[in-house]
């Protein structure tokens, strides 16, 4: 199984990139090779194996619902790149 | 040259309560040595130097008043540019983050001020942690101290060239397949990875997220315990925090080896391993025998899967985790955007380097419908295997020790543009963040001038035996001495 551009397109349109020809080119073949390498986990039966998705024996962790200051709209957008009356400000999302 | 970095904390500390040397001079004596040095090495990204000035003058003010002293108190330290720290530029060595100015401090940063440390600057690395060189940091790469040809590793390697340098006392870093341990291994100076849990991840900014730990970066084993002591613990802001007792580290840091199980894992010193390096290494067990250790070859069968398994777990994590950055809320948003997508698409491509997006591109390709169970889940199930290799040989033994990278420190510009070969250079770490247990670092020689590390590998939460075996080591040897001509 081989990536080729069109399947690289596809994958960077998911990921929210625009990528040069150049680079649509230079992926594919880096990712054919670490993909080409990552075939050999196939050598390994592990059909009776569970997954680990984290070593840590926990899985969910609950705390009460409790209101705490948070840290208030002036902080929150100290770092935004275009902002109005205190909020984001983007392109239209509707026409 | 000697240097009053070169002392231990505790003579560091005793020297101060003795009014021999303050705080202030510290940190002026670390701003000198970054001036005379950093403009070869290239270690920091931004410093700090405003605030830390104001915070020595307190903290000798504090001396002087008798109130009692933190336990990393006046040592002048560097973070690594991907902990947040509040009103410090964080970048993570990309131009996406180029301009981010927390508003909030990572727990080991808040931990680091409770312990009364100076933060002195932020630290290069490769971009996002992604890379084992610093050639991914997208500003400029770090250059190592023991030959400014050579990369420093990575992707802590700001980290390990500052303490290498004498620049800092101590420094922290981040290690998701062995960014702490390789490059101190490289830059010839101690660098533990702390069990996955031991120290909170809130306000490290996330790479993979089931692999990361943040831990120290020092000249020597005793200070790595106890900056240790200063980060460790459960935090309530990260939900993969373990609640453990954290046991006082420098207590056992008693010297005594004696009746001490060793494996040695064949694989970690097969194919592939510099002839110097396993020469080294087999020097190491030799002390170990002489204290009365005994060591024997074991093997981790699995250990060849280990890096295809990292580079899909971690670049599925990877594009998930990245994919807040996205030009709204912070961070460098591209000009004159057609539509909200586009500026998500514009942002994130003129933001990120090569190296990201190549591992965006896999993570989200491994995890794309019709793909998930033959990349992602299969490489979650050898990642159990991987994890049991490690279980069965702690039945027997103690600690499991063998080279921190298969060679010493490559040039720079001699693996970029095959990121196959650079993976691979990280055989003997990853495997030990996938099993999440710990392992430190030390100095056990040189080879053709340039340091060779020695990886000590302990079970889950037993850092205390990682450190005890460390410091016995370096107690009887001299390598943790040597230091760059800078």
């Amino acid at each position: 199984m081989s990536i080729t551009i069109k399947d690289v397109e596809h994958v960077a349109a998911l990921a929210r990139l625009e990528l040069s020809e150049e680079e649509k080119e230079q992926f594919t073949d880096q990712l054919n090779a670490i993909l080409k390498y990552a075939e050999k986990l196939g050598e390994l039966d592990t059909n009776n194996v569970e997954p680990t998705s984290h070593v840590q024996p926990i899985t969910n962790v609950m705390r009460e619902d409790v209101p705490r200051p948070s840290v208030g709209v002036e902080k929150a957008m100290r770092n935004a790149p275009d902002e109005e009356d205190g909020q984001f400000r983007v392109p239209a999302v509707l026409e | 040259m000697a240097s009053t970095f070169d002392l231990r904390l505790q003579d560091l500390h005793s020297k101060l309560n003795g009014k021999e040397v303050s705080v202030a001079e510290l940190v002026e004596a670390s701003y000198k040595r970054i001036a005379d040095t950093d403009f070869e090495i290239k270690a920091f990204l931004t410093l700090n130097e405003e605030q830390a000035r104001k915070d020595a003058a307190e903290l000798d003010n504090q001396l002087a008043s008798g109130a009692e002293c933190g336990l990393l108190f006046g040592l002048p330290a560097g973070i690594k540019d991907n902990i947040v720290t509040e009103n410090l530029l964080t970048t993570c060595a990309s131009q996406f983050l180029s301009n981010y100015n927390p508003i909030y401090n990572a727990t080991v940063s808040r931990k680091l001020k409770a312990a009364q440390s100076v933060t002195i600057g932020k630290l290069n690395m490769d971009e996002f942690a992604m890379g084992g060189s610093n050639e991914n940091s997208s500003f400029y790469p770090t250059r190592n101290p023991w030959h400014t040809d050579y990369v420093p590793g990575g992707s802590s390697g700001g980290s390990a060239a500052a303490v290498a340098a004498g620049q800092v006392y101590f420094s922290l870093g981040s290690d998701t397949g062995g960014s702490i341990r390789q490059p101190a291994s490289y830059c010839g100076v101690v660098g533990l990875k702390p069990t996955y849990g031991l120290v909170s991840r809130f306000g490290l900014v996330a790479f993979a997220s089931s692999l990361d730990q943040i831990g120290p970066i020092t000249k020597n084993v005793e200070d790595s315990a106890y900056v240790l002591q200063a980060i460790a613990g459960y935090d309530e802001l990260d939900s993969t925090s373990a609640k453990v007792e954290i046991p006082d580290y420098s207590s056992s840091l008693t010297g005594d080896v004696k009746g001490l199980r060793i494996g040695v894992p064949k694989e970690y010193l097969g194919q592939g391993i510099d002839p110097k390096v396993k020469e080294s290494v087999l020097a190491a067990l030799k002390v170990y025998e002489s204290l009365g250790a005994t060591w024997e070859e074991v093997s981790l069968p699995h250990t060849e899967y280990a890096i295809a398994t990292y580079y899909l777990l971690a670049s599925s994590e990877a594009s998930s985790n990245l994919a807040r950055f996205d030009g709204v809320r912070y961070g460098v948003r591209a000009d004159n955007p057609d539509s909200l997508i586009d500026l998500y698409r514009k942002s994130r491509s003129q933001g990120f380097g090569p190296e990201v997006k190549r591992r965006i591109m896999l993570g989200t390709y491994a995890l794309s419908s019709g793909y998930y169970d033959a990349y992602y889940l299969k490489a979650q199930k050898v990642r159990t295997l991987i994890k049991q290799d490690f279980d069965e040989v702690f039945k027997q033994f103690d600690v499991i020790i063998g080279p921190t990278a298969p060679t010493t420190a490559f040039k720079i510009g001699e693996q970029v543009g095959d990121p196959l070969t650079m993976y691979l250079n990280d055989i003997c770490t990853i495997p030990v963040n996938l099993a999440g247990v710990p392992a430190i670092s030390i100095p056990c020689g040189l080879a053709d001038n340039m340091p060779v590390g020695l990886q000590i590998i302990g079970k889950a939460f037993d850092e205390a035996t990682v450190l005890r075996v460390a410091h016995a080591f370096e107690q009887n040897t001299e390598h943790h001495k040597l230091r760059p001509q800078l």
